[in-house]
């Protein structure tokens, strides 16, 4: 059995050759994506240089994966911000979702404004435990129907509203799918049901509106989003099956051009006597997105919020060329800096930085208070400190010499210790970046797709 | 019948959790719904628990003696979060030293607080004002 796995990014689209019966991935090939006339035209191109590679490759089946047309696009709606907003957020992240924005409470006219230049492919519309609010679901239902837009809307909150809001989205003739409240009693998540309406939306729509309906004809299996394949592989990879063990708690970072994607696979338990939980509880298997963190399409926004000064005292140039290369890559995202020039270290420390704040974002933050009783401490989030592995998935983290280097930034210091960020991980690379492919190949074949990854991903 | 939903918690820096756990076993026993956030809460998570579970009372505990300074302002941040007129309620031992409960009571009243109970007080006495407060039969 000879499997390939097909992944239109937006740029790239990348294609990995597996052969079951050696147990190995046989090459991998890429071509530019090719989404504004017909996706089989980059298809066909690396097709031809992977079949350059493998001499005569034939395939019994196709798995496909897409991120292609700016992925899967949406936002999300909440009521209380660390609440029910925060719920939604997490829902859509964990389907493979690019969530554009996060919303609380009622939505302004700025913001139904917002709403329309994002344009997104799905709205998923949260708020209220069940029996509670009721008043802002309904509100936001009505204001989402007023924008003239194509989306899809996901409604996951009160049920006890979800009656008022399907008569409003009908009303305002808004395609929707009512499924069970992310967050149906206080503090407890149920957000499965979320994510598999956006699946099944995705499923259903996006690939034909994304041009992928000639890919989907040629696949037997449906096609889903990237990061949701990658989320199934990284699930694999820590949890293994029934028969093979697999590697336990890890964090995987994937750097790309215009996201930075962080998943943690741990239930994060605190690690320190004497610490009160607080918040929301957080999936085993977590992802977020952070839309502005990343090493070219928002390489400015990276900039933004690091010390160029600092930075270039560290790597021995100039702050006027730091800032010289942001404003080139902004302008033409497509340049690489060359291996061991001044822009290629100026881009690993970036991407140094750039791993430093998707990290501090996605783990959990400790807190001190001082009580009668002594020093406590409380814990928002998840305890990452004693993850045992650290993955750099994508891009330049596999393409420079200096994976560590780069890596490193998501690691406890002095200075960032309030976050609570793997202390001595070891460092591993996804060097042919099969992590895609694999979560593909493990809704058909989980041993395999486990054991090519034990193979592949590497210590440092 | 529709259950009332009430919002219990210890304020502040306080972790006296026993209390907290009878408080909101004999409160639900009583029929209520109880959103129950435990200990070391701040004002923003009554408010915000209230928000989202649409509550109809928050009942405030406080047993280490800094009561006072842990609710003062609570009743500002629900009138601006549009909790209108939510009952609260406060008991536990919410000040310091030896005070003549008469002046607490009138300072918490004062606050915002709808019903301010001294140490001691059984649950009994709550549930019967919370079925007053909230037109229960």
């Amino acid at each position: 059995m000879k499997y390939l796995a097909a992944d239109f990014g937006s740029t790239y689209t990348k294609l990995t050759a597996i052969d079951a019966a050696a147990g190995r991935v046989l090459a991998t090939a890429n071509a530019f994506t090719t989404i504004d006339t017909d996706v089989m035209r980059g298809f066909d191109k690396a097709l031809e240089s992977l079949k350059a590679k493998v001499r005569d490759f034939e395939y019994d089946e196709l798995l496909c994966c897409s991120s292609a047309g700016g992925g899967l696009k949406m936002v999300a709606l909440g009521l209380v911000p660390e609440l029910t907003s925060k719920a939604a957020r997490m829902a859509a992240a964990n389907a493979g979702a690019k969530v554009v924005k996060t919303y609380a409470y009622e939505i302004s006219a700025e913001e139904q404004r917002e709403i329309y230049e994002i344009n997104p492919d799905i709205v998923l519309l949260c708020g209220g435990t069940d029996g509670g609010n009721k008043d802002t679901v309904i509100a936001n239902a009505g204001l989402l129907g007023e924008i003239k837009r194509g989306f899809a809307v996901i409604y996951a909150g009160n049920k006890s509203a979800a009656r008022d809001v399907e008569a409003i989205l009908c009303d305002a003739g808004k395609n929707f799918v009512i499924t069970k409240n992310v967050m149906p009693v206080f503090n407890q998540l149920d957000i499965e049901p979320a994510q598999n309406a956006i699946r099944e939306l995705f499923i259903k729509n996006i690939v034909a509106a994304k041009g992928l309906s000639n890919a989907q004809a040629k696949s037997a299996r449906e096609i889903i989003p990237t990061p949701l394949a990658v989320l199934r592989a990284c699930e694999l990879l820590a949890l293994g099956t029934p028969k093979t063990s697999g590697m336990g708690d890890f964090i995987a970072v994937d750097l790309g051009g215009a996201t930075t994607d962080v998943y943690s696979l741990s239930k994060g338990e605190a690690s320190l006597d004497n610490v009160l939980v607080k918040g929301l509880p957080e999936p085993y298997c977590k992802r977020t997105v952070e839309g502005d963190l990343g090493m070219r399409y928002s390489l400015a926004h990276v900039a933004e919020q690091t010390d160029i000064d600092r930075m270039a005292a560290q790597i021995n140039v100039s702050a006027r060329e730091i800032k010289d290369w942001v404003a080139r890559c902004s302008q033409t995202p497509d340049i690489i800096s060359a291996a061991g020039s001044k822009e290629r270290a100026i881009d690993e420390a970036f991407a140094r930085r750039a791993i430093e704040l998707a990290l501090t974002r996605h783990c959990g933050v400790l807190e001190k208070a001082y009580t009668p009783l002594g020093e406590i401490f409380t814990l928002t989030g998840k305890d990452l400190s004693r993850a045992q592995y650290l993955i750099g998935i994508g891009g330049i983290i596999i393409n420079s010499a200096l994976p560590q280097y780069m890596l490193e930034g998501g690691c406890h210091t002095p200075q960032n210790r309030a976050f609570m960020l793997p202390r001595e991980p070891l460092y591993m690379q996804d060097k042919k970046y099969i992590f895609s492919a694999m979560g593909l190949l493990s809704e058909v074949d989980p041993e395999l797709a486990l054991n090519i990854m034990k193979q592949e991903i590497r210590q440092l | 019948m529709h259950k009332k939903t009430l919002i219990t918690g210890v304020i502040g820096a306080d972790v006296h959790a026993v209390g907290n756990k009878i408080l909101a076993f004999a409160l639900t026993e009583a029929g209520f719904n109880v959103v129950n956030l435990g200990v070391m809460v701040s004002q923003e998570e009554f408010v915000q628990a209230a928000v989202e579970t649409n509550a109809d009372a928050i009942v405030v505990s406080s047993l280490y003696g800094h009561g006072e300074i842990d609710c003062n302002g609570l009743r500002q941040k629900c009138d601006e979060a549009g909790l209108k007129d939510i009952p609260m309620l406060a008991g536990g031992n919410l000040v310091v030293g030896k005070q003549v409960f008469g002046d607490v009571e009138k300072r918490f009243l004062a606050m915002g607080f709808t019903k301010v109970y001294p140490p001691g007080t059984s649950v009994e006495t709550t549930i019967k004002d919370l079925k007053e407060i909230l037109k229960i039969k």
